[in-house]
C-alpha cells in the first residue's frame, strides 16, 4: 500500500475516531461538536473534457446527475460561465457544485464593484477555486468536485483543472474523472493547436462517444460550449449518433454450446 | 462505537523525481516535468522547481497541491524578509525556514519531498535535502521522489562523496566541472525513466553560477 495512503488514513482515521467519540449525546442534543463533514457524494455528475483551439476554448459535459447507480437527473446543466471570461465545468457531488457557483457569484460581484475596468480572468478563478478546495480538503470537509476551468482574456487562452484535494495544473486539454483515462487519449493524438471550431467539436464528440459507450454513468444528452475574446456561448441540449450494429451483438451466442 | 473507516485521502502522490548536485561554484537542480495520479499521465509539462531566492531554487516532488502551497509559503515568507532586512535570504537561511514550515505541520504534514539548492555567502554550491516533516542536512548531491532510490546508487558511485564522519571535515562538493554535472544529472533522468513509471516525459534543469541563471530542458521518454 503506498505510503501516502498509510499516513492519509492513519490521519484520517485519528480525525474520525475523535469525531464519533465524541458524538454519544443523542442527536436531539446535539452541539456544534458534532459538526456535518462530507465522508461521501450523493448526487453526482461525470466526465467533462476541455480542449484549447484556434480560437479559445470547448468544453463538454453531459447532463447527467447521477444518485449512486441510478440515473435521477437528466438536465443538470454542468458548464456554468463565470464572469466576462471564464467557463467552469463541473464533476462530482452536485450539490456542492452549486455552493461553489455561489462562492463564484460572490467573488465575481465583488470584483465588478471594484468598478475599476478590470476583471477576473480564467487564470485568476482558477487560483481563487483551487485555494477554495485545497482549504476545505485541509478542514477534512472537502468540496467534493473535480473541475475545469477554461477562458479567453487579452487573447491569451487558459485551460485548467482542480481536484477535490487541491491538486490543479493547466494543459491544452484536460479531463476529469474516466475522461482522464478514456478521452485524453485520443486527445493526445489528435490535438492540435490550430483546430477550427468545427474540427474542435467532432473531436469533443468523439469522446464524449467513447464515454457514452463505457462509462455506465455517462447519458446520452450532452451540452458544448465554447469560449473565446468575444463571449460565450453553450449549446443547447442534444443527443449523439451510436452505433450498435455489430454481428456479436445481433446474435451474441453463436458458438457457445448450451447458450441461448 | 465501531470505528468510522474514512472514504477519501487527503493525501495523492502525484509522482516525479528531483536531483541537485553542488559544485565548487555552481549548483544544478533538476526535475521531470511529469505529473501523474494513480497509473494516469495528468499533464506532460508541468515544472516542480521554484525559485525562492536570487541564489535559493527549490525542486520538489510528492502531493502537489502541498507543494503548490509549501512554495507559496516560503515565497511569501522572503517577501517579508526582503522588506524587513533589505537584503535576499541566503541559501541556508532559507533551508533553516524551509525545515521550521515543514515540521511546524508535523501533524498533519505537507506531502512533499524536497531539495533545496543554489549558492551559499561564499559562492559555493549547497544543497540541502529534506524528508516531509523537515529533518534536513547540507550534502553534495541529493535525489528525492519516486526516482530517487534509481538514482541516488548511481550517484553514490560517480561522485564518491567523503563520509561525513570524517575529522577534519572534508568538503563534501563534487571537483565535476559544470558541463560534466550537468550531463550527469541527464544520465541520471535517462536512467530513472527506464525504470521509473512516474518519470518521464522531460526533464528540466536550471545552472546557478556567478553569472546567474540558465535554464535547460531534455525530452526524456514519454511511455
Amino acid at each position: 500500500m503506498p505510503s501516502e495512503q498509510k499516513l492519509g488514513s492513519a490521519i484520517v482515521d485519528t480525525v474520525f475516531a475523535n469525531m464519533v467519540s465524541s458524538q454519544n449525546e443523542s442527536s436531539l442534543l446535539s452541539s456544534e461538536g458534532d459538526s456535518q463533514r462530507t465522508q461521501y457524494p450523493y448526487v453526482t455528475g461525470t466526465s467533462v473534457i476541455g480542449i484549447k483551439y484556434k480560437d479559445g476554448i470547448l468544453m463538454a459535459a453531459d447532463m447527467g446527475g447521477s444518485y449512486g447507480s441510478t440515473i435521477r437527473y437528466k438536465s443538470v446543466e454542468r458548464l456554468k460561465q463565470v464572469g466576462k471570461h471564464s467557463l467552469i465545468g463541473a464533476s462530482g457531488e452536485i450539490s456542492d457544485f452549486q455552493e461553489i457557483l455561489r462562492y463564484l457569484d460572490e467573488l465575481i460581484l465583488h470584483d465588478s464593484m471594484w468598478d475599476d475596468g478590470n476583471s477576473l480572468g480564467p487564470k485568476e478563478v482558477h487560483n481563487y477555486l483551487t485555494r477554495v478546495l485545497y482549504n476545505r480538503r485541509n478542514k477534512f470537509d472537502p468540496l467534493w468536485n473535480s473541475l475545469v476551468l477554461g477562458g479567453v482574456k487579452n487573447g491569451q487562452k487558459y485551460l485548467g483543472s482542480v481536484s477535490m484535494i487541491g491538486v490543479h495544473f493547466e494543459d491544452d486539454h484536460v479531463a476529469t474523472g474516466f475522461g482522464n483515462h478514456l478521452a485524453r487519449p485520443i486527445l493526445r493524438e489528435e490535438w492540435r493547436e490550430d483546430l477550427t471550431f468545427e474540427e474542435g467539436v467532432k473531436l469533443l464528440e468523439k469522446c464524449m462517444r467513447n464515454l457514452l459507450y463505457r462509462d455506465r454513468s455517462a447519458v446520452n444528452k450532452l451540452q458544448i460550449a465554447k469560449i473565446t475574446e468575444e463571449g460565450l456561448t453553450i449549446s443547447q441540449p442534444y443527443s449523439l449518433k451510436t452505433f450498435w450494429n455489430f454481428a456479436a451483438f445481433k446474435n451474441p451466442t453463436v458458438g457457445a454450446e448450451g447458450s441461448w | 462505537m465501531p470505528k468510522e473507516h474514512a472514504n477519501w485521502s487527503p493525501y495523492d502522490n502525484n509522482g516525479g523525481t528531483c536531483v541537485a548536485i553542488a559544485g565548487s561554484d555552481y549548483c544544478v537542480i533538476a526535475a521531470d516535468t511529469r505529473m501523474s495520479t494513480g497509473y494516469s499521465i495528468l499533464t506532460r509539462e508541468y515544472s516542480k522547481i521554484c525559485k525562492l531566492a536570487d541564489k535559493s531554487f527549490m525542486a520538489s516532488s510528492g502531493f502537489q497541491a502541498d507543494v503548490k502551497a509549501l512554495q507559496k509559503v516560503l515565497s511569501s515568507r522572503h517577501l517579508i524578509y526582503q522588506h524587513q532586512h533589505n537584503k535576499q535570504m541566503s541559501c541556508p537561511a532559507m533551508a533553516q525556514l524551509l525545515s521550521n514550515t515543514l515540521y511546524y505541520k508535523r501533524f498533519f504534514p505537507y506531502y512533499a519531498f524536497n531539495v533545496l539548492g543554489g549558492l551559499d555567502s561564499e559562492g559555493k554550491g549547497c544543497v540541502f535535502t529534506y524528508d516531509a516533516v523537515g529533518s534536513y542536512e547540507r550534502v553534495g548531491y541529493s535525489a528525492q521522489g519516486s526516482g530517487a532510490t534509481l538514482i541516488t546508487p548511481f550517484l553514490d558511485n560517480q561522485l564518491k562523496s567523503p563520509s561525513p564522519l570524517l575529522l577534519p571535515a572534508k568538503d563534501a562538493v563534487t571537483p565535476l566541472s559544470e558541463t560534466e554535472a550537468v550531463d550527469l544529472v541527464k544520465t541520471c533522468f535517462a536512467s530513472a525513466t527506464e525504470r521509473d513509471i512516474y518519470t518521464g516525459d522531460s526533464v528540466e534543469i536550471i545552472i546557478l553560477n556567478a553569472n546567474g541563471v540558465r535554464r535547460e530542458t531534455e525530452q526524456l521518454r514519454r511511455d
